[in-house]
């Protein structure tokens, strides 16, 4: 215990402290990560107030579940307690309105008057839930749509009107293409099956046909990826649903090899490596969709209202073929041996009306 | 200093949380422990105290008591304070578990994040374990989404630079927003523009610059009826009626237009085949066209083959 703790309880004249102040294993080893993001004094606060109906509502907790669903260590967590149980009103008498315990790894709230129920959802928190959920709904490869309406509901209800302003914001899932498929994959998945699928490769034009593992289903709100071992490659592949031509779930069971790791999601689905082409555009006004399209690693602002783009690709099939489609309103500067094979390409195609 | 506040912030809110009758500063001050000494600074700290805790959404309500004449005081009315009960079935809470992970990263990721621990602090157990493997998202890559959810949410009107598609200049927009929009990955805002009078659609990652407030809060109505989705989907446009195009498709290329065929027929001449496929853009279908090269020939109409001849030359001009 540190010296204000010790103070603190000193003045509660309890003889006591809550817990035995022993720290676990567990605890030491992660107290070192755990200084990296400091909350502020109202983040703390929040979590502070959330810890109390936490343990209240389920009258015993593990200390490790409870820190795991906080996000904290358990030495954080025996801070929060200390700070908890400290709390005292001097007036009009001097009184602690929280008395806790914490030993042998539990933790049981006896007195927290007026703190046993968490605080209201804020609008953002009511929203960012009620949107998702919404937007889950409109995915049937989910396939829980009954839950998703019960909860949606609910949810409505308890967070009363900071649940209002979600209905201005909506979340349009496409449900043309795609959504027939993401629900076998899902199936594959949940039976954990190989699945045989043929896939549309629009950059070189061509289908291949290809056994995959499922990993994961990947719902991203523009179109969805499955990702999985692909049996061809030997390799993780992120494949995109709309592309998928015909989907086989195989009486086989998927095996995904120890060394496939994840795709990172959330750090972009397609990262370019150095490895990659650069190519240079420069786009007319009327090609200026292309710089919100593909993920660009340079977007500059021409003097003449052009934008000159640089990106990296590792496969320049497809900037030839999105060359083609932009005829004026764009055109590839750079690598020049590119840019060659692209009036090739054009002249090709004349030919054929000549 | 920040664990002391901390701790004052604490012991503020459960002495305004057990008050049955409002407190005044003073009795306030009496109670709470870690306010200074002084007066003055004890009136600024506690001014500052009650800022961040209605920033968090703690509802500090302020009355004076029945029956007195004492200044006015504070207090944190339960009812107004707790999260009402609510209680979900295991499926329920783990698609509760499911949508908290659809904001991951996102702007609102935070704020799921905390809606998930106040329910989690309601006795619910929101974890994903029913759909491994799943994973849905969300993202918010335009750097507008934030200020444009804000000025959403509390109703204020606001200005940005846009730079609208076929123009090469920005122009500076005065917009009234009544919803944000995502169709198909991209984020669209709806609102009343201010200079035209009339309702817009405009596509975040087309702002440029800062996104400004240019009122306080509270000073945009949303017109009764609105469906924002409506909107959107009406402004992107579902386009003029079908027609059907008549192309010469190398065998064994053009898979992204065979997909889509009403018809496909081995060609008189070998190598080809004759492709029909619906359309109804023009303008974008010759592009698409355009796009296959040398592996496809339009037929019909003329007016489409014009333009995908019309493109092909762009490229070498």
């Amino acid at each position: 215990m540190t010296a204000d703790q010790a103070d603190a309880t000193a003045r509660r004249g309890r003889g006591r402290p809550p817990g035995s102040g022993r720290q676990t294993g567990t605890a030491r080893a992660q107290a070192g990560q755990a200084a990296t993001d400091r909350p502020t004094a109202t983040d703390r606060l929040q979590r502070l107030l959330a810890l109390v109906p936490y343990v209240v509502s389920r009258n015993v907790v593990g200390m490790a579940e409870t820190a795991a669903a906080f996000g904290i260590t358990e030495r954080e967590l025996v801070d929060d307690l200390n700070m908890l149980w400290c709390v005292e009103l001097r007036s009009p008498d001097p009184y602690c309105p929280i008395d806790l315990s914490y030993e042998g790894g539990e933790i049981m709230v006896s007195e927290a008057e007026a703190m046993d129920r968490p605080l209201r959802l804020g609008v953002d928190e009511a929203c960012a839930l009620l949107v998702a959920l919404r937007m889950l709904a409109e995915l049937p490869s989910i396939g829980n749509g009954s839950a998703l309406s019960r909860t949606i509901a609910k949810l409505e209800a308890a967070a009363g009107s900071a649940a209002s302003p979600s209905a201005q914001v909506a979340v349009q899932v496409d449900h043309v293409t795609g959504q027939s498929v993401a629900v076998q994959v899902a199936d594959a998945l949940s039976r954990g099956r190989r699945v045989h699928i043929a896939y549309y490769v629009p950059g070189r034009d061509e289908a291949t046909e290809r056994d995959v593992d499922p990993m994961r289903l990947l719902l991203v709100e523009r179109s969805s990826y499955l990702e999985g071992w692909c049996r061809r490659a030997n390799a993780v592949r992120v494949f995109r649903l709309d592309r998928i031509l015909s989907i086989q779930v195989l009486d086989v069971a998927a095996e995904v090899p120890a060394e496939a790791e994840q795709v990172d999601v959330d750090g972009g689905l397609f990262r370019p490596s150095p490895q990659d082409v650069r190519v240079v555009l420069e786009l007319a006004a009327t090609g200026r969709w292309v710089a919100d399209y593909y993920p660009c690693e340079l977007v500059e602002q021409l003097a003449d209202g052009r934008t000159r783009i640089t990106l990296r690709t590792p496969d320049t099939q497809w900037v030839r073929r999105l060359a083609l489609r932009l005829g004026e309103d764009g055109k590839v500067i750079s690598p020049p041996d590119l840019a060659a094979q692209i009036c090739d390409d054009a002249t090709a195609a004349l030919a054929n009306y000549a | 200093m920040s664990r002391r506040k901390t701790e004052r912030l604490l012991s503020l809110v459960v002495c305004l949380l057990s008050a049955r009758r409002y407190l005044t500063a003073a009795q306030i001050r009496e109670a709470v422990p870690g306010y200074p000494d002084s007066f003055d600074a004890f009136k600024r700290m506690f001014e500052r105290d009650k800022d961040e805790l209605r920033e968090l959404g703690i509802p500090l309500e302020t009355g004076v008591n029945a029956g007195s004449d004492e200044e006015p005081g504070y207090r944190i009315s339960r009812q107004a304070y707790e999260l009402p009960d609510i209680r979900l079935e295991p499926d329920e809470a783990a698609v509760l578990g499911l949508a908290a992970r659809v904001w991951r990263r996102a702007e609102l990721a935070g704020a799921a994040e905390g809606a998930l621990l106040k329910l989690r602090a309601a006795g619910i157990e929101a974890e994903d374990v029913s759909q491994p493997g799943i994973e849905p998202r969300l993202q918010t890559g335009e750097a507008a989404f934030g200020p444009l959810w804000e000025a959403v949410r509390d109703r204020r009107p606001v200005t940005f630079g846009y730079l609208a598609p076929g123009r090469s200049t920005q122009q500076q927009r005065q917009l009234e927003p009544w919803g944000v929009v995502n169709r198909r990955g991209r984020w669209y805002v709806v609102g009343r523009d201010r200079d035209r009078q009339a309702q817009r659609v405009f596509r975040l990652s087309r702002m440029a610059g800062e996104v400004r407030f240019t009122g306080p809060a509270g000073t945009v109505s949303v017109p009764p009826g609105t469906d924002v989705r409506a909107a959107v989907r009406d402004w992107d446009g579902e386009g003029p009626p079908p027609r059907t195009c008549r192309l010469r498709i190398r065998s064994g290329a053009g898979y992204g237009l065979r997909r889509h065929a009403v018809s496909v027929k081995p060609d008189v001449q070998a190598g080809w085949d004759m492709v029909e496929v619906n359309y109804s853009d023009t303008g974008w279908w010759s592009e698409h066209l355009a796009s296959f090269g040398a592996d496809v020939i339009v037929e019909e109409p003329v007016d489409l083959r014009e333009a995908v001849i019309g493109r092909l030359k762009g490229v070498l001009a």
